[in-house]
């Protein structure tokens, strides 16, 4: 398990825009760097971040190895009913990983 | 006897045809010349559907302080209703081993065409955001960046 | 009775914006902070951009855990919050018991194997920096004051004495950059004055969380010199000279730098 820091409100206004922001700790090896061997390292990066609110998936990203390690992504969602927002992370070597956060929409 | 320099006066059309020249500088923008690799990459996203520059802000320092780590904002202009919402935006690079960067999917239900990331970037290049609308117009911003080295590394 | 209190409140006055003047007036040091450019200082203020919080976030995992089959940090120390206040800002110090200064990493490892006798974490390991992040992170916003035991006075002049040492093949010493070039450009990038109120760092280059030590070693590969071994005295003694040349400094623990 990766560790992860997720800024997600957990009460907002129906109809307000959160701002979400996630970063997860993740090398994103690249595929193209040489280890101190000489060999070329194997590529291992999350290939894939998907937010859903109550089950919809309402925003995606397919990462690339141009993202650095750590990988951030900051986003906005609008608020209109109580539930839970999940972050998906999914990447090479079977990499899967799900936070929950849940929110309050008053 | 008094010799007074003059400077020379320009005539009514030297002066007519610098006022324009100035104007067209500030007002008219070409289409940047995308590099041919970054063209490839950028058909590959629009299917080849012609793409205008706009609506889309790339928003990257100029100067880069290290390439490994490199904060980026892409900001599309968009009601971002169920009527008029961007679908998707991507970057592309001109020089990495590899021209994509990230690709996204948007949705109404985010509210504001606005995300943030921190990409890699190998070298001083070229790089472009494109958006595509769910009208099914592509929209472009492409920007130039200076990567510097870090000093004293491993 | 009045112009007494009135003349009290003025000298007081006048001390409290003279000691402010002579102390801005007297400090024109600029951290690593000030010289990066406004997004990377972003990234560094808010905890949620900042990667370095993913190995704070990871210490406060470890301070609770229980090593081998004795305790955990919080069995003795409790709240990191409260009683880690303060703690890493005095670092490095003399250990009575080993009779030679120690940085906060060996600090921790010192404890490990007297108290919870199990095996020290190797340098530059997740956990020993996650540890070393989540210690140093509870100084954070206070100034580095070094210890002043006498014992650390010979250690710390050897120190100094290293960074104004010409080495490597490139001939070059520690204060020739970072005393008398900083501000100045060096391929590309700005030399910054080199303090140490930062650390462990993230740093962009390495895209993940370093020491102290990792960092002069690049330093010192960067002028074609030899580093020395992991936690050798040199090391130690070059790190106690610097935390006073940056003493008073704000501890920014854990800071983004390029």
């Amino acid at each position: 398990m990766a560790r992860t820091l997720i800024h997600a409100p957990s009460t907002a206004r129906k109809g307000e825009v959160m701002e979400i922001r996630t970063l997860i700790a993740h090398p994103m090896e690249t595929g193209y760097r040489a280890g101190s061997d000489g060999r070329t390292l194997p590529r291992d990066i999350i290939r894939r971040f998907s937010c859903r609110y109550n089950g919809e998936v309402v925003f995606s990203a397919d990462l690339y190895p141009a993202i650095s390690a750590n990988p951030y992504l900051a986003f906005s969602v609008v608020a209109n009913a109580s539930g839970t927002l999940s972050f998906t992370w999914e990447g090479d070597n079977g990499f899967a990983q799900t936070e929950n956060a849940s929110i309050t929409v008053a | 006897m008094t010799r007074i320099a003059v400077a020379p006066t320009l005539s009514r059309r030297q002066l007519m045809a610098a006022g324009l020249g100035v104007g067209l500088a500030v007002t008219w923008r070409p289409a940047r010349a995308l590099s041919d690799e970054l063209a490839g990459a950028l058909r590959g996203f629009t299917g080849g559907a012609p793409t205008k520059e706009g609506r889309v802000n790339f928003d990257i320092a100029p100067l880069v302080e290290n390439g490994n780590t490199v904060p980026i904002t892409l900001t599309v202009q968009s009601p971002m209703s169920a009527a008029d919402y961007v679908q998707a935006v991507a970057v592309f690079n001109e020089k990495n081993p590899q021209r994509e960067v990230v690709s996204c999917k948007l949705s109404p239900a985010m509210g504001k065409a606005v995300v943030s990331t921190r990409i890699r970037l190998a070298t001083t290049q070229q790089l472009v955001a494109v958006a595509k609308m769910s009208d099914g117009s592509y929209w472009t911003h492409t920007v130039d960046v200076v990567v510097t080295l870090a000093a004293c590394i491993e | 009775m009045k112009l007494g209190v009135a003349s009290i409140a003025a000298t007081l006055g006048l001390l409290c914006a003279s000691s402010v003047l002579a102390q801005a007036a007297a400090d024109k040091r600029r951290s690593g902070y000030d010289t990066m450019s406004a997004r990377i200082q972003a990234m560094q203020r808010d905890d949620l951009q900042n990667p370095g919080m993913l190995w704070v976030a990871d210490g406060e995992v470890l301070w609770k855990k229980i090593f081998g089959i004795s305790f955990s940090c919080a069995h003795c120390h409790g709240d990191a919050k409260q009683t880690m206040k303060g703690v890493a800002a005095k670092y490095p110090d003399w250990d009575p018991i080993e009779k030679r200064p120690v940085d906060l990493g060996q600090r921790i490892n010192l404890c490990r194997t007297r108290h919870q006798l199990v095996l020290p974490l190797p340098p530059e390991s997740v956990e020993l920096l996650g540890l070393e992040a989540y210690v140093a992170h509870q100084s954070r916003g206070m100034p580095l004051a070094p210890s002043s035991a006498k014992e650390l006075v010979e250690p710390r002049e050897r120190g100094r004495r290293q960074y104004e040492q010409r080495i490597g093949q490139l001939n070059l010493s520690c204060a020739q950059c970072h005393d008398e070039r900083a501000g100045k450009s060096l391929a590309g990038s700005t030399i910054p004055e080199g303090h140490v109120n930062g650390y462990p760092t993230y740093r962009l280059e390495w895209q993940g969380l370093g020491s102290l030590q990792r960092r002069l070693r690049n330093c010192l590969s960067g002028v074609r010199a030899e580093p020395p071994p992991f936690n050798s005295i040199e090391m130690v003694e070059l790190e106690l000279y610097l935390a006073q040349r940056s003493a008073g400094m704000k501890v920014e623990s854990p800071a983004v730098r390029p």
